[in-house]
């Protein structure tokens, strides 16, 4: 269900870009565009029926009793937990925890990836150093070096924190090098014409040259960090979301558990709607992300 | 917009050379591209280099402009030169104004971004992004970013090459005045002899790494020689009644 959301949130994404890159280029025919758009609002509002529908059909088939409450409750239910447990349980409070863990998690891995990202990317003796090694770490999927994690760290917050900070490292560390190694060498050529320190040829010509790259590494970085969110708190957690999922597995809670995954689902749509207004305020002047003017 | 250079004094190079280039060595590796080359601009004057390709025009222009390093020789400039590409090399990020005062180090940036815009007739754009201007409108800016920085040397390399004939010939009248006001000393790469005819004080051709031919116009006019002659002396045998 939340994959489905998803992906078609991510679709409706795409067609409102391209309907807003064409709007930005095509200035000749106005009537072109106008239509354009209106068949983008037409898909938008076609890529929301289906989701829309599978609901209605659930809740319907739920209410007639077709689907057993032990394993799917009706949304209704879903819901009424919700205002439940937000007003006399621990709803709030854990998702505050859950929230904080995948913001440190992610300030963390942010700052790790991009230092080492920024390092590699300015030099080559970096990069001969510290390249290699992550890379090979890099090799390994973040979530088989749980088992050594919980080893190390037990099932406190640390180890939680951790996950998420691996998890978010390795993008942001990619794509950081990535963005600092393709910016225009022309570009940079005209920087030292026009008499740039070190420092300003950094500000003004590498770091937004870098940006788009360094943004899209944000974007993967966001679906890591949450992935790792999920998998470190289904661990010996002793609050959070997915403590509150584990705890009501054990009581075959399943509205509650729905619950749990429907707020997992929220928070990734939230994350990636934070990315894309990112790109929007900060790459402004790209075609491809900016509003057009 | 004549009138600018027809106002032009006479004997307007007094100021001290822009540039002094003696004995100049250029070489990638071992293939020696620039050699004994000897050559001096004076502030005010406009020179045009024509010669084929491949011969190192845009070689010797990145030798003066410092971006690569020379094999021997000098070069003496006062200051650093400004630079003009072929593309306009804007940058997609930054407004207009935040273009043209690239690598300007005063507190009144913006004005004089403005000023600058306005010389090029972009004074309405200071907050308009590169990619919403034409290819003649970014050359303009390209050139504005050039002289805000009130160089005593501009170096040229082909910047009016990518567009059409008519927004050129915009662009020569444009040049003409802008070096008229300002003084600098100028050095133009181009293809187009007609450009060279048209703009130059001084036309050189460069042939096997050095200044093979010479031709200096009238002191406050244009250059003088036809355009059969030059073409000869860049190994075309023209054929064409028009001269
Ligand atoms: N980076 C480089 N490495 C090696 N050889 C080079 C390099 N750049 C230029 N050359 C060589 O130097 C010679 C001069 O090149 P240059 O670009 O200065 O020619 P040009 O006169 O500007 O030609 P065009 O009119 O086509 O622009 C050419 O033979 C070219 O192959
Ligand atoms: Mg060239």
């Amino acid at each position: 269900m939340s994959n489905m959301e998803l992906s078609g949130i991510g679709r409706t994404a795409i067609a409102a870009n391209s309907g807003r890159s064409s709007q930005g280029s095509d200035t000749a025919g106005a009537r072109a565009v106008s239509k354009a758009k209106l068949g983008a609002r037409g898909l938008q509002l076609l890529s929301w029926l289906a989701p829309v529908a599978v609901v209605i059909i659930w809740e319907w088939l739920a209410q007639a009793g077709w689907l057993s409450p032990h394993v799917l409750p009706a949304p209704s239910k879903v819901i009424r937990t919700a205002f439940k447990l937000a007003t006399t349980g621990t709803l709030l409070n854990d998702l505050g925890v859950s929230l904080l863990r995948a913001v440190s998690g992610f300030v963390i891995g942010t700052a790790v990836g991009a230092t080492l990202g920024i390092l590699v990317g300015f030099s080559r003796i970096a990069e001969a150093a510290i390249d290699r090694s992550v890379q090979m770490i890099r090799a390994i999927p973040f979530l088989a070096v749980l088992p050594l994690v919980i080893v190390w760290l037990g099932v406190g917050e640390t180890q939680k924190i951790f996950l998420v900070a691996l998890g978010v490292t390795f993008p942001i560390y990619i794509n950081t090098v990535l963005g600092i190694r393709q910016v225009d060498p022309k570009l940079l050529e005209l920087g030292r014409v026009q008499g740039l320190s070190s420092l300003q040829l950094i500000r003004r010509i590498i770091l937004p040259g870098a940006l788009p790259s360094i943004l899209t590494g944000v974007r993967y970085a966001l679906a890591t960090a949450w992935l790792a969110l999920v998998v470190a708190e289904t661990i010996g957690a002793q609050s959070g979301i997915g403590f509150l999922a584990m705890d009501a597995r054990e009581f075959l809670r399943t509205d509650v558990i729905v619950l749990t995954i429907v707020i997992y689902a929220l928070i990734g749509v939230a994350a990636d709607g934070i990315a894309r207004f990112l790109e929007r305020r900060l790459l402004a002047w790209h075609p491809n992300y900016g509003a057009a003017r | 917009m004549n009138a600018h250079v027809a106002a032009l004094p006479a004997a307007s190079f007094e100021a001290g050379p822009a540039v002094v280039v003696s004995n100049l060595l250029r070489s990638y590796g071992s293939r020696v591209v620039i050699e004994k080359l000897n050559l001096r601009i004076e502030r005010g004057e406009f020179v045009a280099l024509l010669g084929e390709s491949g011969c190192g025009k845009t070689t010797l222009l990145r030798a003066l402009a410092s971006l690569d390093a020379i094999q021997g020789g000098r070069i003496v400039a006062p200051r650093r030169p400004a630079v003009v590409f072929q593309e306009h090399r804007l940058l997609p990020w930054d407004n207009l104004w935040r273009n043209v005062s690239l690598g300007l180090q005063v507190p009144d940036a913006r004005e004089r971004a403005a000023e600058a815009l306005t010389e090029v007739g972009l004074g309405d754009r200071l907050d308009d992004w590169p990619r919403n201007l034409s290819g003649g409108q970014s050359q303009r800016v390209a050139l504005a970013r050039a002289l805000v920085q009130q160089p005593e040397l501009l170096l040229l390399d082909e910047p009016f090459a990518a567009l059409d004939a008519l927004t050129r010939i915009r662009m020569h009248e444009l040049v003409r005045e802008l070096v008229a006001n300002h003084q600098p000393g100028v050095l133009l790469v181009t293809h187009d002899v007609d450009e060279a005819i048209a703009l130059a004080d001084r036309i050189l051709v460069m042939r096997n790494g050095a200044i093979a031919f010479e031709h200096r116009a009238v002191r406050g006019g244009s250059a003088t020689i036809s355009r059969a002659d030059l073409l000869r002396e860049l190994g075309v045998v023209s054929h064409s009644p028009t001269s």
